[in-house]
């Protein structure tokens, strides 16, 4: 993978270009002209998976571990909030006030993705997928068999998120800005974080983890530090997802949803954290009006369709495609332009990324 | 692969010494278990020694089993490293296709070898056409077989809903025989035998040919010699004028063929649903991940261990059963990321 892109600039502000504030101000005003039902069920809930996605995006991406155990993690954050909280079943609901559940959740979760990493990281490549395959189905076999703690098939319903500021932050607008801000903050975060020693060292290791190594760096605690952060993201998209649909099954865990966490992060594209949050988008919006198209039942079919074509002829996902859309832009106007700046062309599209 | 037989036995004895001798005491422990009638102390410690024999042959069953799904997905992964996670789409496929040639025919063994034959050439076709075009390329491999272990689940169940399908296996399959092994002692006297269904000793059956038969072609043919040589160096195979791609596309029709084929075998121990791929890739994935990758023995091992714990946690703490074989890969792992059998 080149990794250029990462190096490109040393301060996010002077990259400040048109693309990304045409972006950042439609998503704020996006409540003011949008339904309800495009607020919630595709602005929010895109928001919630792309950044569970962005959570893999930053594992498999910056650390070369693509983990499908990402969704297994936001599930616990989820189960957690309903078992410490409150929840209409009867089970469990230690009733925990909100200040102290969330963050027992989300610092739950990532120590949990820390376990995973612990399990995993001693392998490499292939072995990583496969570990955390078997995690993931694991967990999901037994939740849905546990009664005692996790209520086994039935799940958890009736988890609120709590009232602050006189606000219902389950109405689609506070919600939307709620997601939002947290999506928005993980998304500069790992951006940022991809360009400091501890990302780029990721990086590094991601290339070449035996000369890193004999460069003396501590690989494996490289590693699992990422899967602590990602664990963090990941975590906190479990909570607002668990509140999004105010309920939590085996089925929100299943194996099927969390190979949809990295269909969305592959058709996305792995090599920028925006990627995560496009796949999302079109997601959801496949999901949601692929029903006009074909029958219902056959989205599964929809789904895995585009993901093999992506695979297939688009390895790094939506973003490449645009790239390269953008590359023949440019060098097609490059070399009209003048032979002075000859070589901008192959520059340009690292920091193109930027923009979109 | 890499097996190397009794040679490899009395190596292990002489290296390790020790753990000969604990496999030697609990085999030992274990047999007497189930020949023996148990003392009154043995039951009220672990209940009747009935549910005990009875565990141990349904995990030793269901160990075949796994041993028959897992045995292609680590033939084809030592081979060419592909993780194939559509092999459980093939294990559920072919479990259809066999039931509704077996239904059709009404001959059992037609559905089988169909089976066989139609997972071996979807097998070659996907070789073929998706994996030869991204040799070397691990991570692709693994999103494609994804890709296709989704659409292939969505159409399976377009195709055959959701209904549960169970498949009848001819005549003399069916029932039950008495085990040479007394459970208890009646106050009169007289022994109680074991009875056990007879298809799923033919499972065990089959299981152990398949295996041996593995083994054999492995180390004492032509192609085998060729298929262990480019386990080792696929490179070197390839340059001293072996056809690489031919092997490939044989070794994978084996590996999905043997998918196939455990689908009826195993379809007819159990049932057929949708979900049994998922269930299945799982064996399979933990199968080889605790007895390494690309290993032949190393799957045997690791569907017997598997196959136990799921049985013997079932039977003995059935809510943390999935926890017990989840805590067996984990324990491997920690001690040996590669896996029991695995090399490097």
């Amino acid at each position: 993978m080149d990794a250029r892109q990462l190096f490109s600039g040393n301060s996010l502000l002077s990259e400040l270009r048109p693309g990304p504030l045409v972006a950042v101000a439609f998503l704020l005003a996006y409540p003011a002209f949008a339904s309800d039902f495009f607020i919630f069920q595709i602005g929010a809930y895109s928001l919630i998976l792309g950044t569970i996605a962005l959570s893999l995006t930053m594992l498999a991406g910056y650390g070369g571990m693509v983990s499908l155990a990402q969704l297994t993690v936001a599930g616990l954050a989820g189960y957690l909030v309903a078992i410490l909280g409150d929840n209409s079943v009867g089970v469990m609901g230690l009733g925990w006030p909100w200040w102290l559940t969330v963050p027992v959740a989300i610092l739950g979760a990532a120590l949990f993705s820390v376990f995973v990493g612990a399990i995993s990281v001693r392998t490499e490549g292939i072995y990583t997928i496969m570990i955390t395959l078997a995690i993931a189905v694991a967990f999901f076999y037994f939740v849905r068999q546990n009664y005692v703690i996790f209520n086994g098939f039935t799940g958890f319903a009736g988890v609120e998120p709590p009232a602050i500021f006189g606000l219902y932050w389950r109405d689609p607008a506070p919600f939307y800005y709620l997601t939002l801000a947290l999506s928005g903050g993980f998304f500069l975060a790992v951006l940022y974080a991809s360009r400091s020693t501890f990302g780029l060292s990721l990086q590094a290791i991601r290339d070449n983890p035996r000369r890193m190594r004999a460069l003396g760096y501590d690989v494996t605690l490289h590693r699992i530090v990422a899967y602590f952060l990602s664990g963090l993201i990941a975590g906190t998209a479990g909570v607002l997802l668990v509140w999004f649909n105010g309920r939590i099954s085996p089925g929100s865990v299943g194996i099927d949803v969390a190979i949809d966490i990295l269909v969305i992060a592959v058709v996305g594209g792995m090599r920028h954290p925006v990627g995560p949050f496009i796949g999302a988008i079109a997601f959801v919006l496949l999901e949601n009006f692929a029903i006009d198209l074909i029958d219902r039942e056959r989205f599964n079919t929809v789904i895995g369709l585009a993901f093999l074509l992506v695979v297939l002829f688009s390895p790094d996902g939506l973003l490449g495609i645009w790239n390269r859309l953008r590359d023949k832009l440019r060098l097609g106007r490059n070399a009209r332009q003048d032979a002075r700046r000859g070589e901008g062309g192959e520059r340009q599209p690292a920091e193109s990324l930027e923009q979109t | 692969m890499g097996d190397s037989g009794a040679g490899g036995m009395r190596q292990f004895v002489e290296r390790h010494t020790f753990w000969a001798i604990i496999i030697l005491l609990a085999a030992a422990v274990l047999l007497w278990m189930i020949f023996a009638v148990w003392p009154e102390w043995l039951i009220s410690a672990i209940g009747r020694k009935k549910t005990f024999v009875n565990t141990l042959l349904n995990g030793v069953t269901l160990g075949g089993l796994y041993f028959l799904v897992a045995s292609g997905f680590t033939l084809v992964f030592g081979l060419m490293r592909n993780v194939n996670l559509a092999h459980g789409s093939l294990y559920l496929l072919g479990a259809y296709i066999g039931y509704e040639v077996a239904e059709a025919s009404g001959n059992w063994f037609l559905g089988l070898a169909v089976a066989f034959l139609a997972m071996a050439a979807s097998g070659v076709l996907m070789q073929v056409l998706i994996f030869r075009r991204m040799e070397g390329d691990d991570l692709r491999q693994t999103l494609v077989t994804i890709a296709i272990s989704i659409i292939a689940a969505d159409l399976m169940l377009a195709v055959w809903t959701g209904t549960t399908y169970q498949f009848a296996p001819p005549e003399w399959l069916f029932g039950a025989t008495t085990l040479p092994i007394v459970s208890v002692v009646k106050a009169s006297g007289d022994p109680v035998f074991i009875k056990y269904p007879i298809y799923r000793l033919t499972v065990l059956g089959v299981a152990l040919t398949v295996g041996i038969g593995l083994w054999l072609f492995l180390n004492r043919t032509k192609i085998g010699m060729m298929i262990r040589a480019g386990v080792n160096d696929r490179q070197m195979l390839s340059a001293s004028g072996v056809n690489v791609q031919l092997l490939f596309a044989l070794v994978f029709a084996i590996g999905a063929g043997l998918a196939g084929f455990a689908g009826v075998v195993g379809g007819t121990a159990l049932s057929i649903a949708p979900g049994e791929d998922i269930r299945y890739l799982l064996a399979s994935l933990i199968v080889v991940i605790v007895g390494g990758l690309g290993s032949v023995t190393g799957a045997a091992i690791g569907a017997l261990l598997i196959g136990l714990a799921e049985q013997f946690g079932l039977a003995y703490f059935p809510t943390y059963g999935v926890v017990l074989t989840f805590l067996i890969m984990v324990v491997v792992l920690a001690v040996r990321p590669q896996g029991l059998m695995g090399e490097g």
